[in-house]
Order: structure tokens, then C-alpha cells, then sequence
């Protein structure tokens, strides 16, 4: 069928209007300064990641189905673990919802016609490039040491720890000056009468995420350097033989590896702020608590590192400080939580793919969470850590949680980046699979770790094989919801319905352009009277 | 973007750059802090083996290129631009004077057999100096830049904003050795 109309009106000649895609060809990508086709690259990098990695994750699912059995090696085993670990977390969970939607949608929601400094955003965006190849390079001999790195064994595995240092230090580099762009963005370039307190809360968030990126990564950065210079020069900080210890490096990287988590958590919290609202047709609940926890998280996530080391042997009064600080993040994330729930309270709900995604982040990241305490618990840790409770936690945060954000987001501003709808015939099967699935994969885990399961082993005592299968089970059931998923959006992309400029009826600046927007954002750069939140409330 | 924005844009661009640099080195100085209230011993004789003499010299060839940088950057407030490339090509002169003693010294520490794997000190003492090397390098490659373009008439009174930029990241890297010299070399 052959489109007549657009954003309302009819089409000349037609073919719809394609904004911002105007332009063709790999230089008009790879040269541009567009934030928007910036933040579109980094989509299709970070989810062509996404789809690799959960490839490694399908494999290790089949291998623990079978305990005793030689499916591959345990060496490949490793491997495989290590890969879905490092390609998850560094080319995926971190910069896919900042450097891809942030990039996209931080300058539109503000009002203003790009970033900053446009140049630094695509140098940004070649660096990580840069920084995925070295690393790919580095796995020419598989690597072995986990997604952690821990000293003293990456120090000495003969895998290509070092080459590996260099990319992440690139990709750490790639993450500091998107953090240092949308700092410097978020400051100075909010359109006229958009104070602090008429920002969108997704820019509140992004605002607490660049800190941190900004403050956190440079740590990371020079661990891995001493890392590889402790394999090429011999350099000791890690070394017990000359005075180093292999602790001090597990220090460094939860120094910004737990506050990366809140990288990860941070805008997933602020796209479902944008959402829940909208589709709840009520003004956001909290307004104010919502937008100051996110600066709390991201200040408190800085003290809290240590208890990824309670059983390293570190003295009691340290960790009954790191676990008390630990259970004062969950004031701030609770505030959200409360608050989402507050907005939906009499309000007039439907039930569109991004609702469905928000909803299911509430409810996963909530067992999430509160399993985050019981690990911030003292006693309750020694008995839990290096088990698969562990394992279930941190997937109900980073995929409930994050994952399920950045769902929510694209299924929300799809229509906005491509000027087309998604499929909700395709699109609510899809969502009820990957809720389905997830669970049915994780939350077996839960009851693994409890039973005693340890983590990261290619084989475990045959007791543990039926909760095993349901969860190798569970991540096929998944799986296929991700694929009907990504068929979705493959169908939307060349044969969805065309979007209208404001297809949820959203308050905030990015539906006011059209859809797809022009190259420069705006006709006219809008002013700011009220903010983005005045929704009519319950129709009575 | 108009021009104001665009240079409190930059200005604010550069403090948090540097303060990603201060966290980098952070790495480095919480080791040093944590490793030398390990081993006082390994560090009292570490410091011996260090020429402070040269050290000495390196902390007034680096005060006196920040020096340089805040006339250049007077001097294109001004709309100097011949004095800001004067000034320019002696803080580049002064940094390369800086490097070529850092040279001597690592010359002088390889023939005696200390090596950043020597002991703790020496990982310290290579990894501080080199990192902070390295920066000094791409201050002159930066400061290179700028040169040039001063020479291509890019600066004047109204708009010489990267010439600032370079500047205040040109100081960062003098005031690191500023705390490297003392913490290296002087204290026992």
C-alpha cells in the first residue's frame, strides 16, 4: 500500500519526507556530525553486540544442560563465559541506551539543535569502533579470565590480556567524552525557559549517568593500563613477588565497575519516567523526588565498591560500612519505584508495547533489587557469593532492568528515529515471550544459588540438572521473543505504518518535530513555558 | 550556537576533561599513598637513587613553560598574535627541554639497573613519570597545533578560545609534576 498522507498532511510526490535519513551513502554516515545518525550507529553496533553475545549466552545454556557430558571443553566453556561477559557489558549494557538513544534524543528533548561539541561526538563514536576492533584483535587467542580481569590470572593466562587492556581503554575513552559532551550539552544548551526544573526526567538522568561516566572511567582506564604494563614491563602494583597485591586491582575496577552499574540502570530509570506518564495519561508523580534520586544514586553508587569484596578478607568495620552504604542506595531507587506506581494510581493506562516493556522493568527490576540487599547483607553474602543467586540478581537488574529499559525506549521512540510504527500484533507476543522466558530463565537461578549451585563452573553434581533444563528451557523462550522482537522492528523499518509526529500524545520537546526529524531538529528553536509533564489526568 | 555559548561550552568542556585526568592520576597517587605506608623502607631508599638535582632543574624548566603559556594567552587577549607564537615556540622549546633531562634520567637509571620491575618504587616511579611524559608530549603536539594556526591568523582579541583551552591543560600537566617532584624525589 502506498502512503498518501504524512504527519497529517498530503504527500506531494509520494514519498514521505525522510528528515534527518535524507542523505544516502556510507560517507553520509561514517563523516556526519547529526547526533541523531550519530546515536542511530551506535544503536546498530550496540545491538548487533546485544544479538553476539546472547548468542555465546545460548551456548553456555545448552553445555549446562548436560552435566558430565562433552558438549565442548571446558576450556571453550570459559571462553564462551568470558565473551558474553565482556561483549554484554563493554560494547553493550553500557553504551547502548547513553551513546545510542541518549545521543539521539538528549539534544531533541532539550530544545537545542545538536550536542556541544559534535566533532568529539563522532570521534567518540569512531574510538569505540576503534576500540571494538582492538578488541576483537585480542581474541584471536581466546580469552580465558572471565569479564572481570581479576589479577593475578589475567596477569599470566596466556591470552591476549594486554591488546584487550588497549581496547577497553579506547572504549573507556569512547564513554568519557559522550559523559563530558552530554555534561557540557545538558548545561548549556537547554532552549529557552527550559530551567532545571522543566527538564524531561530522561535528561536528569543522562545528567547523573554523564557524571559518572565522566568520574569513574578514568579509573578503569588506568587499571588496565597497569595491568598491561605489568604483562609488558613487569610492573608490581598487582604482584605479590614485589610488593603489589592482586587486591588492589579488584578495588580499582569495583571502583568504576559498580558505579557503571548505575550507567547501565540510570537512563533505563529515566526512559521509563518518560513513559509511564505518557501512558498513564497523569502527571508524573514526584517530579522532583524522581530527578534527585537519580543524583543520589549516582553520588552514593561511588562508596559502595566494596561489597563486590566482602569475602577478599577485608576487616569487619569496613565492610559493615560498605554494606550500610549499599543499602542506602535503595532509598533513592525505592523513591523511583514508589513514585511510578503513584503515577499510574488512577490513571487512564493502556497497554502499548513501550507500557508493557516499562511495567515488566518495574516488576523485575524490583526482585532485582531487593535481592541486591540480601548481597549487601553481610551474613546473607558469605552464604550466597559466587553462586548462581548471584548470577539470577545481576540478570534481573541488567536485563529486567537495563535491557528491559532500553526495550521500553526503542519501542517508544521507534515511530520518532524511523518515522514509522511498530507492529503490535507482532509486538505484544514478542513482549509476552521475552517476560516469560526471562523468568522462567532466571528465576531458577535464584534457587540454584540458594541450593548451593556455584557460578562460572562447566560442571555441577547431577542434583542441580532439572532447575538446569528449565532454565536452558526458558532462555530458547526467550530467545524466540527476541527474534519476533527483531523481526518487528526489521518490519517496521521498511513496511511500518507511517508515524504520525506525536503517535503517544507525549508532552516532551521530541514530539513536537516531526517524524522522522529534520537534520536540524527544529524549524524554529522552541520556548519552554510548563514542564513535559502536564498530562490532563483522570477524565471524569 | 553563538559564540559566547560556544566558549563557555569549551571552558566548561575542559574542566571536566581535566577532571577525568585527575581521576586517571588518582589511580597512580592512591597507589603510592597505600604502597608507601606499606614499605617505608623500599621507599626511603628508592628516593636516594633519584637525581633531585635534575628533578630540581625540570621543576623550574616546567614552571617556567606554564609561565610562557599565561603570557601568550595575555598576549592574544590582546591581539598579539606574533608575541602568542613567540611565547608559544618557548614553551614548546621548554618542553622539549623537559623531556630530553627526562631522557638523561631514565638513561641514567636503565645503566644502573633499575627498571620499572625492579620494586615497588620503581613500578611507581616509571608509571608517574611516564604517564605524566606522555602528557607532556601530547601537550606539544596540542600546543603544536595551536602554533600553527596562530600562524594561519585563526586567533585574535575576539576569539582565541582554543589558545585558553590548551592553556589550562598545559598547567594541569605542570601541576602534576608539581606534586610528582616532591613525592618522587624529596620526601625520605
Amino acid at each position: 500500500m502506498r502512503e498518501t498522507t504524512w504527519n497529517g498532511e498530503p504527500l506531494k510526490n509520494g514519498d514521505p519526507p525522510r528528515g534527518y535519513l535524507e542523505a544516502k551513502g556510507f560517507w553520509a554516515w561514517a563523516y556526519t556530525l547529526d547526533h541523531k545518525r550519530i546515536g542511530v550507529m551506535y544503536l546498530y553496533t550496540t545491538l548487533f553486540f546485544f544479538l553476539a553475545g546472547g548468542v555465546f549466552a545460548l551456548l553456555i545454556r545448552i553445555k549446562l544442560m548436560f552435566p558430565g557430558q562433552h558438549i565442548f571443553t571446558n576450556q571453550t566453556y570459559n571462553v564462551l563465559f568470558t565473551m558474553h561477559g565482556a561483549l554484554m557489558i563493554f560494547l553493550f549494557v553500557i553504551p547502548a541506551i547513553p551513546s545510542g538513544l541518549g545521543n539521539f534524543f538528549i539534544p531533541l528533548q532539550i530544545g537545542a539543535r545538536d550536542v556541544a561539541f559534535p566533532r568529539i561526538n563522532l570521534m567518540s563514536y569512531w574510538v569505540f569502533v576503534a576500540g571494538i576492533v582492538v578488541i576483537l584483535f585480542s581474541l584471536v587467542r581466546p580469552m580465558d579470565t572471565g569479564w572481570t580481569f581479576y589479577t593475578p590470572y589475567s596477569a599470566r593466562t596466556a591470552a591476549d590480556v594486554t591488546t584487550l587492556s588497549f581496547g577497553i581503554f579506547l572504549i573507556g575513552m569512547s564513554s568519557i567524552l559522550t559523559g563530558l559532551n552530554f555534561l557540557v550539552t545538558i548545561h548549556k544548551l537547554r532552549a529557552p525557559g527550559m530551567t532545571w526544573h522543566r527538564m524531561p526526567l530522561f535528561i536528569w538522568s543522562m545528567y547523573a549517568t554523564s557524571i559518572i561516566q565522566v568520574l569513574a572511567t578514568p579509573v578503569v582506564g588506568i587499571t588496565f593500563l597497569l595491568l598491561a604494563m605489568e604483562r609488558v614491563l613487569g610492573v608490581g602494583f598487582f604482584d605479590p613477588a614485589k610488593g603489589g597485591d592482586p587486591i588492589l586491582f579488584q578495588h580499582f575496577f569495583w571502583f568504576y565497575s559498580h558505579p557503571v552499574v548505575y550507567v547501565m540502570i540510570l537512563p533505563a530509570m529515566g526512559i521509563i519516567s518518560e513513559i509511564v506518564p505518557a501512558f498513564s495519561r497523569k502527571p508524573i508523580f514526584g517530579y522532583k523526588a524522581i530527578a534527585y534520586s537519580s543524583m543520589a544514586i549516582a553520588v552514593f553508587g561511588f562508596f559502595v565498591w566494596g561489597h563486590h569484596m566482602f569475602v577478599t578478607g577485608m576487616s569487619g568495620t569496613a565492610a559493615i560500612l560498605f554494606s550500610l552504604l549499599t543499602y542506602s542506595v535503595a532509598i533513592p531507587t525505592a523513591i523511583k519505584v514508589f513514585n511510578w506506581i503513584a503515577t499510574m494510581y488512577r490513571g487512564s493506562i493502556t497497554f502499548e508495547s513501550p507500557m508493557l516493556y516499562a511495567l515488566t522493568f518495574i516488576f523485575l527490576f524490583v526482585i532485582g533489587g531487593l535481592t541486591g540487599m540480601y548481597l549487601g547483607a553481610l551474613g546473607a553474602d558469605i552464604h550466597v557469593h559466587d553462586t548462581y543467586f548471584i548470577v539470577a540478581h545481576f540478570h534481573y537488574t541488567m536485563v529486567g532492568g537495563t535491557v528491559m529499559g532500553l526495550l521500553a525506549g526503542l519501542h517508544y521512540w521507534f515511530p520518532k528515529m524511523t518515522g514509522r510504527m511498530l507492529s503490535e500484533k507482532m509486538g505484544r507476543p514478542a513482549w509476552l515471550l521475552i517476560f516469560i522466558g526471562f523468568n522462567v530463565t532466571f528465576f531458577t537461578q535464584f534457587i540454584l544459588g540458594f541450593e548451593g549451585m556455584p557460578r562460572r563452573y562447566a560442571e555441577y553434581p547431577a542434583q542441580y540438572q532439572a532447575l538446569n533444563i528449565l532454565s536452558t528451557v526458558g532462555s530458547w523462550i526467550l530467545a524466540t521473543g527476541i527474534l519476533i522482537m527483531f523481526a518487528n522492528f526489521v518490519r517496521g523499518l521498511f513496511r511500518g505504518a507511517l508515524a504520525p509526529p506525536n503517535p503517544w500524545k507525549a508532552l516532551s520537546l521530541e514530539w513536537e518535530t516531526g517524524s522522522p526529524p529534520a537534520t536540524e531538529n527544529f524549524e524554529e528553536i522552541p520556548t519552554v513555558t510548563d514542564w513535559p509533564y502536564g498530562y490532563a489526568g483522570r477524565q471524569t | 550556537m553563538d559564540p559566547a555559548t560556544a566558549r563557555e561550552a569549551a571552558t566548561l568542556g575542559i574542566w571536566t576533561f581535566l577532571a577525568t585526568e585527575v581521576l586517571l592520576f588518582g589511580g597512580l597517587f592512591t597507589s603510592y599513598i597505600i604502597y608507601r605506608i606499606k614499605y617505608p623502607q623500599i621507599f626511603y631508599e628508592g628516593h636516594l637513587k633519584l637525581d633531585h638535582v635534575l628533578g630540581a632543574i625540570n621543576t623550574v624548566v616546567l614552571i617556567g613553560s606554564s609561565l610562557t603559556v599565561a603570557l601568550g594567552i595575555a598576549a592574544i587577549r590582546k591581539g598579539k598574535v606574533g608575541l602568542l607564537r613567540l611565547y608559544l615556540f618557548l614553551t614548546l622549546l621548554l618542553a622539549g627541554t623537559f623531556l630530553g633531562i627526562k631522557y638523561v634520567e631514565y638513561t641514567e637509571k636503565f645503566s644502573h639497573g633499575l627498571y620499572p620491575d625492579t620494586d615497588i618504587f620503581f613500578s611507581l616511579y616509571f608509571m608517574l613519570t611516564g604517564l605524566h611524559g606522555l602528557h607532556v608530549l601530547a601537550g606539544m603536539v596540542l600546543l603544536g597545533a595551536v602554533l600553527f594556526l596562530a600562524g594561519r591568523g585563526r586567533y585574535s582579541e575576539s576569539y582565541h578560545t582554543p589558545v585558553e583551552i590548551s592553556g589550562l591543560y598545559w598547567h594541569f600537566v605542570d601541576l602534576v609534576w608539581i606534586y610528582l617532584f616532591p613525592l618522587l624525589y624529596l620526601l625520605g
